[in-house]
């Protein structure tokens, strides 16, 4: 098993023939994913790779071919708009790897995605990888392994990091999901964290956090309240300089927290083992598993 | 990016919210001037990009033109928190019957913008929020309503218990909401807004931050940019497309994303060093963008060793690794380099960079030790 997403995930692609989509398209079919249909306006019945069929719209996309998932990967000018198509056209997963998504336009996209009842994921990730059934985004496939480690990160390249040290030392993954940076994202630690702890095949949980905002508190709430399986943690940015400010009402929405001693201070109360380092992350689950 | 507060009033002013008029200068001569068509008794205000401009000198009061011309004279060409004073604006000096905050920020646990009042508005507006926080209102905005009238009307009472002061606070907290959606601001603040003894209610200064995201679709805001409000070495990296911020120590770093970055920083830091830089070169870095990262960095004297950490996703080792050499090529390096590189085409990165002379490792903590390590010895 896995979270999100597995081997009945079936994924269309909404920018499928642009630089980026194709590119990740074609990596995500190498990999096994279950791409049934590609979304660019005006390319409508081409194929793509000779075996994926393109459309005008997701609607069309959707009742051709069932999808239940999408990714996207248009510029950033047009993703609050493919957002809105995909949840209008009822799909309950949205994966949104596009980068520089006005916050803005967030504030939008959000209300409306929960209305539609859809999950969305992003902007501005790495999107998830359940190994060996299913990848949704841009996580290199040949970094992880099929296990039981649940991981959940706010970041990129650092998430493949420790994924890389979980595989190298014999620690397969159930899935890898990367939340993303941005302020305003649709799927948070805590909707991860409890997908984990409902998951049979995830037996413990790495929880990758970053300075800024109170996410990662919220988070160790989470885990010391509801979660049974063991946690390990890390927050980057310890030695981060303090974040330019936004004006008093930055220090009046927020107050001071959001350092990475606040966060890793939280974890450790909630009962998380706090990695100093990415390469922590082996000793720390076998002292927990 | 933030603007000038000369630039946020002109906004406000547009969405139709009463600021008093004012002018921008660059000389004493023409503060004199301008205090002179104000009606003689005006402050002059710093335009740069910084908080706290009162309490640095950088806000003065002038009884007549003459005082105006010397008081600009002081503040043009002064200094605070490192960024030179370069515009002045003079604008009529109020009198003040009340002042309150009212400031609008988009709030990621909200997942909306957040529109904050207080009657308590000035420049101990962050020490009253801290002590009494019950003395700061906060609404979310629904962003698919704006804010409503009534929403703004209680809030306009919060602030002043006269019903036409309160729907005149309710409009500009409207106009506010509009202006926030219409620049697409990440922030927006009117500190004070006053009451005058005539009973007006009106905006004396204003603070807006525009979200970097909206620049591309928004050109007449993104022309509003100063780039002698920030650090050359940040103009130069935005330009080429890097997220750069200079730090103190002398590890200079190379990395892939910002998280990446930032834990390779605490890594430094662990091992007993301190990184000079936070760089990040992005998700698709071509090589040219890696030439440019080489040069910002070797560019800082404090510099003592380079450390690239490179994780191959979208990002190709292989165009890093030919970044690094034709950058080499260019300029060649006065300080020892570690180069860390795994993921996306590896093994072609490590054979370009054998080729050129250089070393690959695969480990991200033994590169940082050998780089801390490279730092101390260059010291």
């Amino acid at each position: 098993m896995s979270v999100f997403i597995n081997r009945d995930t079936r994924l269309l692609v909404q920018g499928i023939t642009g630089r980026d989509g194709s590119f990740h398209a074609k990596q995500m079919l190498e990999y096994g994913t279950a791409v049934v249909a590609g979304v660019t306006p005006g390319k409508g019945g081409q194929q793509f790779e000779g075996k994926v069929p393109v459309f005008n719209t997701v609607a069309e996309a959707v009742t051709a071919t069932r999808a239940n998932a999408s990714v996207i990967y248009v510029p950033a000018a047009f993703a609050a708009s493919a957002i809105f198509e995909a949840a209008d056209a009822g799909l309950p997963l949205i994966v949104c790897i596009t980068e520089g998504v006005p916050v803005l336009d967030m504030t939008k996209v959000l209300p409306y995605v929960r209305e539609k009842g859809a999950r969305l994921l992003g902007p501005n990730c790495p999107g998830m990888i359940s190994p060996g059934q299913s990848k949704v985004g841009i996580i290199p496939g040949n970094i992880c392994k099929p296990g039981n480690i649940g991981v959940v990160s706010r970041s990129g390249t650092l998430t493949y990091e420790i994924i890389h040290q979980l595989s190298t030392n014999g620690y397969g993954q159930s899935s890898c999901v990367g939340i993303g940076g941005d302020p305003i994202i649709g799927t948070n630690f805590i909707d991860c964290l409890a997908a984990f702890e409902q998951d049979p095949d995830t037996r413990a949980v790495v929880m990758i956090g970053e300075i800024g905002g109170s996410d990662e508190q919220h988070a160790a709430d989470f885990v010391k309240q509801k979660m049974k399986k063991p946690v390990v943690g890390f927050i980057a940015g310890q030695t981060a300089p303090p974040g330019r400010r936004m004006g008093h009402a930055g220090a009046i929405i927020s107050g001071a927290g959001g350092t990475a001693a606040d966060k890793m201070k939280a974890f450790e109360h909630a009962g998380i083992s706090v990695m100093k380092r990415p390469a922590d992350v082996v000793a720390l689950l076998k002292s927990r598993l | 990016m933030n603007l000038h507060e000369y630039q946020a009033r002109d906004i406000l002013r547009r969405h139709g919210i009463p600021v008093p008029d004012s002018e921008v200068v660059t000389t004493a001569v023409a503060a004199r001037a301008a205090a002179e068509r104000l009606g003689g008794s005006v402050v002059v205000k710093a335009q740069v990009h910084a908080g706290g401009r009162g309490k640095a000198g950088g806000v003065k009061l002038a009884r007549s033109p003459a005082e105006a011309g010397t008081v600009a004279s002081q503040i043009l060409g002064m200094t605070i928190k490192g960024l030179t004073v370069q515009k002045v604006l003079v604008a009529p000096a109020a009198e003040i019957a009340s002042e309150s905050y009212v400031g609008i920020i988009v709030d990621r646990e909200t997942q909306r913008p957040v529109l904050m009042v207080s009657a308590a508005g000035g420049i101990d507006i962050e020490e009253v929020a801290a002590k009494t926080p019950e003395r700061i209102h906060k609404l979310p905005i629904d962003p698919r309503y704006g804010l409503l009238a009534h929403q703004g009307l209680r809030l306009g009472f919060a602030l002043y218990p006269d019903v036409a002061q309160a729907r005149a606070a309710a409009a500009i907290m409207q106009q506010l909401t509009a202006a926030v959606y219409d620049v697409g601001a990440s922030l927006a603040e009117i500190n004070p807004l006053v009451t005058t003894p005539a009973g007006k209610v009106v905006a004396l200064d204003a603070k807006i931050a525009i979200d970097d995201n909206e620049l591309d679709r928004r050109p007449e805001i993104a022309a509003l940019r100063d780039p002698a409000g920030e650090a050359p070495s940040e103009v130069r990296a935005r330009e080429a497309g890097l997220t750069f911020i200079k730090l103190e120590g002398s590890v200079g770093c190379c990395v892939n994303g910002a998280g990446l970055a930032m834990a390779t920083m605490d890594l430094v830091k662990y091992y007993g060093g301190d990184p000079a830089n936070f760089l990040d070169i992005g998700g698709s870095s071509n090589p040219q963008k890696v030439v440019n990262a080489l040069q910002i960095i070797t560019s800082d004297p404090s510099v003592r060793s380079i450390l690239f950490n490179i994780f191959g996703g979208i990002t190709r080792c292989d165009d890093v690794a030919n970044g690094i050499v034709q950058a080499t090529a260019q300029f060649p390096l006065q300080v020892p380099m570690v180069i860390r590189l795994t993921g996306t085409n590896e093994r072609e990165a490590v054979a370009i960079l054998k080729k050129a002379g250089f070393a690959a490792l695969t480990d991200m903590d033994e590169a940082v030790k050998q780089a801390v390590a490279a730092a101390k010895g260059a010291a």
